[in-house]
């Protein structure tokens, strides 16, 4: 068992380096050749570039050898006609019959994301460049929520077969009205926001839950339907994030108010 | 050295807090809903415990690297006061960080094994292979333009939100000329772009541009460049379908 670790560990620590491969030419390339000024505390830059691959190939390597086979297998057990016959045979309502899967992805969602490293990573400079206004848990709870929101409504849609792109466009819609009335430092971080939430956890687990889910759903493809959670999860983020920057606001303004 | 040992044992206690939701819901879901024991307990425990470390680990090398280096050089293209060689290198670091993205390849593999079922493309193996590799480099191209067009506005100082509405507008248009079954591996494409790696870098990078110029606002313009890079696939993958299509 600890050989089996060690040689997926130092796998993973391989791929991780391949990874970031690229990134490392490009610094180097326009360090030398272009920008031609001495790095400023290039050791410690090295050493924690050692700590990114090491910690982050620990990470990967811990998911993927504990969490993610348990959360695949979990998946497939709740998305099992057999699974759904059991729990949800007398519910007459065809979609109501997966309840238990709509409640999975609602919380599995918001737990892969508060676990998502790209976030904590934008959450600390966003702590750090609003001055501590925006704390670092407060913005990772409403992007959990947002994705948690986003993989229940993506599932629904997988099991009733409506069109994606119907989601996509009212998510839209939603996102320029709040736009117009969300507070301008917001904003920005709100659309950032969407595109970190989908990395290291949480697509892995999500890819399971449409793939079981399109398979197993009478009438779908799972070629055609399990696609989708991915970019309503790159969404829905935004919007919870303007939400609760609106929300803050309002309570802001109504205890000033209460105060006078 | 001893403080900053201290600092990572306290950093490992903090993750614990970080990673308990996830336990949590699969323990009530295999115990409760689903009504099994849970397998490999020590496996699990051991895989929690890397999860546990490694996280914190990475977030010490965050603040180590990957934010001062962002912003450092963030300050030498400002310094340095040369556009071009700023737009080479946001081009550079979106294409480069994209074209090798594990999730990319996957992603890619599945879209083109779709065409093939769908009938659009040849089912045969140099085909998909052909059809995935171009889709790979669409995306890619795709992140690279949109960072570049990212670190120009935040130089221009242009409010993000029109560019994004535009985008918008732009994919809503597209989608309804574009071959149906390109439409949910677009819409995917723009979420598995921005890697663990990428994302740090990049936000340290443009606010670093936006502290280092006058005028501009950190939380305003140095935000951003992240939504651009999952918005420009989506658009850039729809045209790949219209294009490859007709």
């Amino acid at each position: 068992m600890i050989t089996e670790w060690i040689v997926t560990t130092s796998h993973t620590l391989l791929s991780t380096m391949f990874d970031i491969l690229p990134i490392v030419a490009i610094f180097v390339f326009f360090q030398l050749f272009v920008l031609r000024q001495p790095v400023v505390n290039l050791e410690k830059k090295i050493i924690g570039t050692i700590y990114v691959l090491l910690g982050l190939s620990l990470f990967l390597v811990g998911l993927e050898r504990a969490l993610f086979p348990l959360g695949r297998e979990m998946a497939r057990q709740l998305t099992d006609p057999a699974f759904i016959e059991r729990t949800g045979g007398n519910i007459d309502i065809f979609w109501l019959k997966y309840y238990w899967v709509y409640i999975f992805a609602f919380c599995i969602g918001f737990a892969t994301t508060i676990a998502e490293p790209a976030l904590m990573a934008v959450a600390l400079k966003a702590k750090e460049v609003s001055g501590g206004a925006i704390g670092a848990m407060g913005l990772r709870v409403a992007v959990a929520l947002g994705v948690a929101l986003s993989l229940a409504v993506g599932t629904f849609r997988i099991v009733t077969g409506t069109p994606l792109y119907l989601y996509m466009v009212i998510g839209y819609i939603i996102v320029i009205v709040q736009t117009m009335r969300a507070p301008v430092m917001i904003i920005p971080l709100a659309y950032d926001s969407g595109g970190v939430t989908t990395s290291t956890v949480t697509v892995p687990l999500v890819a399971a839950l449409g793939l079981g889910l399109a398979s197993t759903v009478p009438g779908r493809s799972a070629l055609l339907d399990g696609f989708g959670l991915i970019a309503l999860a790159s969404l829905f983020p935004m919007i919870t994030v303007m939400g609760y920057a609106q929300i803050s606001e309002w309570r802001a303004k109504r205890a000033i108010r209460t105060k006078e | 050295m001893h403080g900053g040992a201290l600092a990572l044992v306290r950093l490992i206690g903090s993750t614990a807090k970080d990673l308990a939701p996830i336990v949590v819901i699969i323990g009530f879901f295999q115990l409760v809903v689903l009504k099994q024991d849970i397998p490999n307990l020590i496996d699990i425990t051991f895989g929690l415990l890397l999860v546990m470390v490694g996280l914190a680990i990475f977030v010490q090398g965050l603040e180590m690297a990957l934010f001062p280096i962002g912003e450092s050089l963030a300050h030498a293209f400002a310094k340095k006061g040369s556009l071009i060689w700023l737009m080479v290198f946001s081009f550079g670091l979106g294409f480069g960080t994209t074209v090798a993205e594990p999730a990319l390849i996957a992603i890619t593999g599945e879209a083109a094994q779709t065409m093939a079922q769908a009938g659009a493309i040849n089912g045969d193996e140099s085909a998909r292979s052909e059809y995935a590799t171009a889709l790979r480099y669409t995306v890619a191209v795709a992140v690279g333009a949109s960072i570049m067009l990212g670190v120009f506005r935040i130089l221009k100082g242009w409010p993000i939100h029109w560019i994004i509405i535009a985008g918008y507008v732009l994919v809503v248009l597209l989608t309804t000329i574009a071959p149906p079954e390109i439409i949910g591996i677009a819409y995917d494409s723009g979420g598995v772009t921005t890697s663990t790696i990428t994302v740090p870098l990049v936000t340290a990078l443009g606010i670093g541009l936006a502290s280092s110029i006058k005028g501009r606002n950190p939380m305003i313009d140095g935000f951003g460049l992240i939504a651009f890079a999952s918005l420009s696939p989506i658009i850039f993958v729809l045209i790949f379908g219209i294009v490859v299509q007709s």
